[in-house]
């Protein structure tokens, strides 16, 4: 399949590219052809040059030894970054005593109930038996915990995003300033934001709460001034007609006109804050996020299945709840007295659970999984490790896939010389996209060798590419059944949801367990981590194929394989490119948590600065990562670029 | 227009009052899932093995059911749980491993860490290879013999040359150094935590194959796979001094306990408590097997020891 899907892209090329990518080429080469010289005369290496580096460590260790210092004296923490802190305790200490004092009774009727008047009957139950689960998993006070983090982090990322949406949405300067920095924060892997904010605000729920807002705040923003400047000219010459003022003009025309495209952010921020709660666990974010990690710490895959499933439920709610608010926009308002009755019905159930001093979980309602879970992990592990007849062992794939694999294509990176890794990032950079984007994916590599972890680098570049690779393969195959059969297609949609909010850390035990201590497990991980969005936009944009196109086809007697090839396939292609971009930015997220299960590259470099507080190492590679995301993600952009998962 | 400008100025106002118009000292925050039950709190700062796990957890147990305090649990790794410490959002760690950089920094100079006294654990890092692979091969005793049998522990991983494991990014480690130094064949891998280490070592364990791998005693892993330890040059007062030079064996180190300073002072009996904890190795050893094998959960482990052992926790809490 995945042959098909490369032929048939290499066919199409041609046609679409020839004379535009001909001359680029041409450009490139004469380019090329007066620096390479110059420059290998100069600096004669394979790997980047020492005399073009900047030694950032010791500036960066200052800073750091600085603030630890300062701290606690200096005006600028004692009266900004201070009472920042302070309103993110307040905060959420606030939201959490609120939710342990409405009890588990009545949180999880109010859930319910706002389920119920915002998505409907079959919803709330669901939102109802998820709370219920996250209690009977033994996880009532992580989840509340979480879930008052993410109260205040999603507030304030809807807040920042939604303002900053407004300004962009509203001037076109601001719209040019915003857009390709708001672009660039989502393409980041999300363990590069964790160490400026620990720099200054230390370990602790501060840092978690604002390292989720930069994270989460960025999809807002975009989609507001999206659906700001999508609104209908015709609309809004209509109401100006009237002789309503600018500020009339965008409370009642604009932003409601925009209303699905705020909910679609809300929804997006909600999904983004919730996986990096999680991650942020590693600076002390506590709640569910805190459980996974403490269960790994001991091996333990079964309790942090138990404290991953919550995540999972409380995720696929948000996202359907807040999925189903925007699709049952269009329908007439339901009367407001159910509003009333959610209240009413809320705060009946928490009085009774506080009569009957019924607030906290009851211990014996608790149901473990662990045993069965590590049973059956440890069956996995004994029978599927080595051993096993004709094809080998997990661990022997593994050992052929580093030694076959990952190490040639680690070499080749690195015995390449370095000027000419950047004429091929600016190659394939100019061909898929603009000169700009070219520009800025060579800026982006060039930057990574000033840094100084050129090889680390490549490295990592290394297991993203052999990633992507098997996760392109078997995504589009998986693809293009779910396409073509209805019931695949039923069959794995529960599959990616879980696969796709389930946090990363908890893949990351069986994979070390499966394929041993490496490489080769972080990429394990990283396909798996990619591979649901992967399968999602293919399957979507094969399905979204002209029909006419396809009953043309048909008419014509082309075979069912000839209409893949020929039809589906090519007219799909921006889906493809988009699914090929999504997958090399979610599969750089994972092999940079690969630090933790042997990867080593700039993964490790950044558990190792948060690890010791050597931040300057931290910082560092987490800057290379920045550069390596932005490049991945610029070579890979198809011209036009569509709204994230918007597809 | 107006309107606009009154609003500001009212949510700026707000916002003052709200956080309070003076400093905010961000250091002397406690979390905010502290006290929820407006009880006496304690907050323990946990590291990522089991044994720091086995500390906490009596610990705690001691704490809620023998002095009616509300404990919770931090996971921080050893230098951030210093600074942690030192700002006061940890009350207490339980086992340290030795960082003479921070204690100079805050327990000296600053002032804002007090020592808690020993644990009475001694810790010991080191290289080690099976038990039953050094039976097998009862020459192989020190570095010097490691390059004869580099090729028995090579992988995938380490290429052309053997592999030393290395763990958590956490720990203390010049292996890269030592490796280098001693001129050995080897190739230090990462595994990046000690989970993922753990998991390696049981896997290889279990078929018999050779492993060399930093690792650390007490530990309750050799419980499980017998390790015998191979042999570094001798450590002697200062030959780590630089960490590219280093080229002898890690220092043994009686675990140490660390309390903020103010709750040293003011932490009344958790405090008392705090600094009497001590017990063996053995005891120790107990705990973290119930919890990483038995897959007890830390509070069921730590109630069956201090079912078992009155006579030792009495005396910290007289």
């Amino acid at each position: 399949m995945a042959a098909i899907t490369a032929t048939a892209r290499k066919a199409s090329a041609p046609g679409v590219l020839t004379r535009p990518a001909a001359r680029k080429l041409l450009a490139l080469a004469l380019v090329a052809a007066i620096l390479v010289p110059l420059a290998t005369a100069r600096w004669a290496s394979g790997s980047w040059p020492e005399a073009l580096t900047v030694d950032a460590s010791g500036p960066l260790a200052g800073a750091s030894d600085w603030i630890i210092d300062n701290r606690d004296s200096h005006p600028l923490f004692l009266y900004f970054f201070g009472h920042v802190s302070n309103l993110v305790v307040v905060t959420v200490r606030a939201v959490y005593l609120a939710l342990l004092a409405v009890g588990w009774a009545g949180v999880t009727a109010l859930a319910g109930l706002v389920a119920w008047r915002v998505a409907g009957i079959r919803l709330a139950l669901g939102t109802a038996v998820a709370f219920l689960a996250c209690g009977l998993l033994g996880m009532w006070v992580p989840t509340m915990q979480t879930l008052a983090l993410m109260v205040v982090a999603v507030t304030a990322s809807v807040v920042v995003g939604a303002l900053l949406g407004l300004a962009a949405g509203l001037s076109d300067r601001m719209d040019r300033v915003l857009r390709p920095v708001l672009d660039t924060m989502q393409v980041l892997p999300a363990f590069a934001y964790l160490l400026p904010v620990v720099l200054i605000f230390g370990i602790g729920v501060p840092a978690a709460v604002l390292a989720t807002v930069v994270y989460a705040a960025p999809p807002m923003a975009r989609l507001t001034a999206l659906g700001l400047r999508g609104a209908d000219k015709e609309v809004l010459e209509a109401v100006e007609s009237l002789g309503t003022t600018a500020r009339q003009r965008l409370l009642t025309a604009r932003i409601p006109l925009a209303r699905r495209e705020l909910l679609l952010g809300l929804n997006q921020t909600i999904m983004m804050a919730l996986s990096m709660a999680v991650i942020a666990s590693v600076i002390g974010a506590g709640g569910l996020g805190d459980r996974v990690y403490q269960a790994l710490a001991s091996v333990d895959v079964g309790a942090a299945l138990a404290a991953g499933i919550p995540i999972v439920l409380l995720a696929v709610v948000l996202d359907r709840v807040t999925g189903a608010a925007g699709a049952n926009l269009g329908q007439a308002p339901r009367p407001r007295t159910h509003w009333l009755y959610v209240v009413v019905g809320a705060a009946v159930v928490a009085a009774a659970g506080r009569l009957t001093a019924r607030l906290e979980w009851p211990d014996g309602w608790v149901v473990s999984l662990v045993e069965p879970v590590n049973r059956a992990v440890g069956w996995m592990t004994d029978h599927l490790y080595s051993g096993v007849p004709v094809i080998g062992g997990t661990a022997d794939w593994a050992a052929r896939f580093t030694t076959w694999v990952l190490d040639p294509i680690r070499d080749g990176l690195q015995w390449l010389p370095w000027w000419s890794v950047l004429l091929v990032v600016a190659t394939l950079a100019w061909l898929i996209g603009t000169w700009r984007t070219a520009l800025t994916a060579v800026l982006a590599m060039a930057a990574i060798g000033v840094l100084g972890v050129w090889n680390p680098s490549l490295d990592t570049l290394s297991q993203v590419l052999a990633a992507v690779a098997v996760t392109l393969v078997v995504g589009f195959a998986t693809g293009i059944a779910a396409a073509r059969s209805d019931r695949v297609d039923r069959l794995l949609r529960p599959v990616l949801d879980v696969f796709q909010t389930m946090p990363q850390f908890v893949y990351l035990i069986p994979v070390v367990a499966l394929f041993g201590v490496g490489r080769a497990p972080a990429v394990a991980a990283a396909v798996v981590y990619a591979l649901p969005a992967v399968v999602r936009i293919t399957a979507q944009g094969l399905r979204q194929v002209d029909p006419a196109a396809l009953e043309s086809a048909r008419s014509l007697g082309a075979t069912s394989a000839q209409q893949l090839r020929q039809v589906q396939l090519p007219l799909a292609r921006p889906a493809l490119l988009l699914a090929v971009n999504q997958g090399v930015v979610l599969v750089l997220a994972v092999v940079i948590i690969g630090g933790m299960v042997g990867g080593g590259a700039l993964g490790y470099d950044v558990v190792f600065g948060l690890a010791q507080g050597d931040l300057a190492t931290g910082l560092v590679a987490g800057a290379a990562i920045v550069c390596l995301g932005l490049m991945l993600d610029r070579v890979t952009q198809p011209t036009e670029r569509r709204a994230k998962k918007g597809a | 227009m107006r309107r606009r400008t009154t609003s500001a100025v009212a949510g700026a106002f707000a916002l003052a009052l709200l956080t309070g118009c003076g400093a905010a000292d961000m250091t002397k925050q406690a979390s905010p899932y502290a006290n929820a039950q407006g009880a006496r709190t304690v907050t323990l700062a946990v590291q990522s093995w089991v044994g720091s796990l086995a500390n906490v957890a009596v610990a705690r147990h001691l704490l809620e059911h023998e002095l009616g305090y509300r404990v919770d649990i931090v996971q921080v790794d050893e230098v951030p749980a210093w600074d942690a410490l030192s700002q006061g959002r940890v009350d207490a760690i339980l086992e340290d491993w030795g960082h003479p950089e921070q204690e100079q920094l805050y327990v000296e100079e600053k002032k804002t860490i007090a020592r808690g006294g020993d644990l009475g654990v001694t810790g010991h890092i080191g290289w080690f290879i099976p038990t039953y692979f050094a039976e097998q091969h009862p020459d192989l005793k020190s570095w010097k013999d490691l390059n004869k049998y580099a090729d028995r522990f090579r992988t995938a991983e380490s290429g052309g040359k053997g592999q030393l494991m290395d763990g958590s990014p956490a720990y203390l480690t010049h292996d890269k150094a030592l490796v280098k130094n001693l001129e050995l064949d080897f190739k230090v891998v990462f595994a990046g935590s000690e989970a993922a280490l753990l998991t390696q070592i049981k896997q290889f364990a279990k078929e018999k194959k050779p492993f060399l791998t930093y690792w650390n005693t007490p530990h309750w892993l050799f419980e499980k796979v017998p390790m015998t330890e191979v042999m570094l040059p001798p450590y002697e007062e200062g030959c780590d001094a630089d960490p590219a030079k280093v080229a002898c064996a890690y220092p043994t180190a009686p675990l140490q306990k660390y309390l903020n300073a103010d709750f040293a002072r003011d932490g009344g009996e958790a405090a008392d408590f705090l600094k009497k904890f001590a017990w063996s190795t053995e005891d120790q050893n107990a705990v973290s097997l119930m919890i990483a094998d038995q897959k007890l959960s830390p509070e069921e482990a730590a109630e069956k020891w201090v079912d078992g052992h009155e006579s030792t926790w009495k005396k910290w809490l007289s």
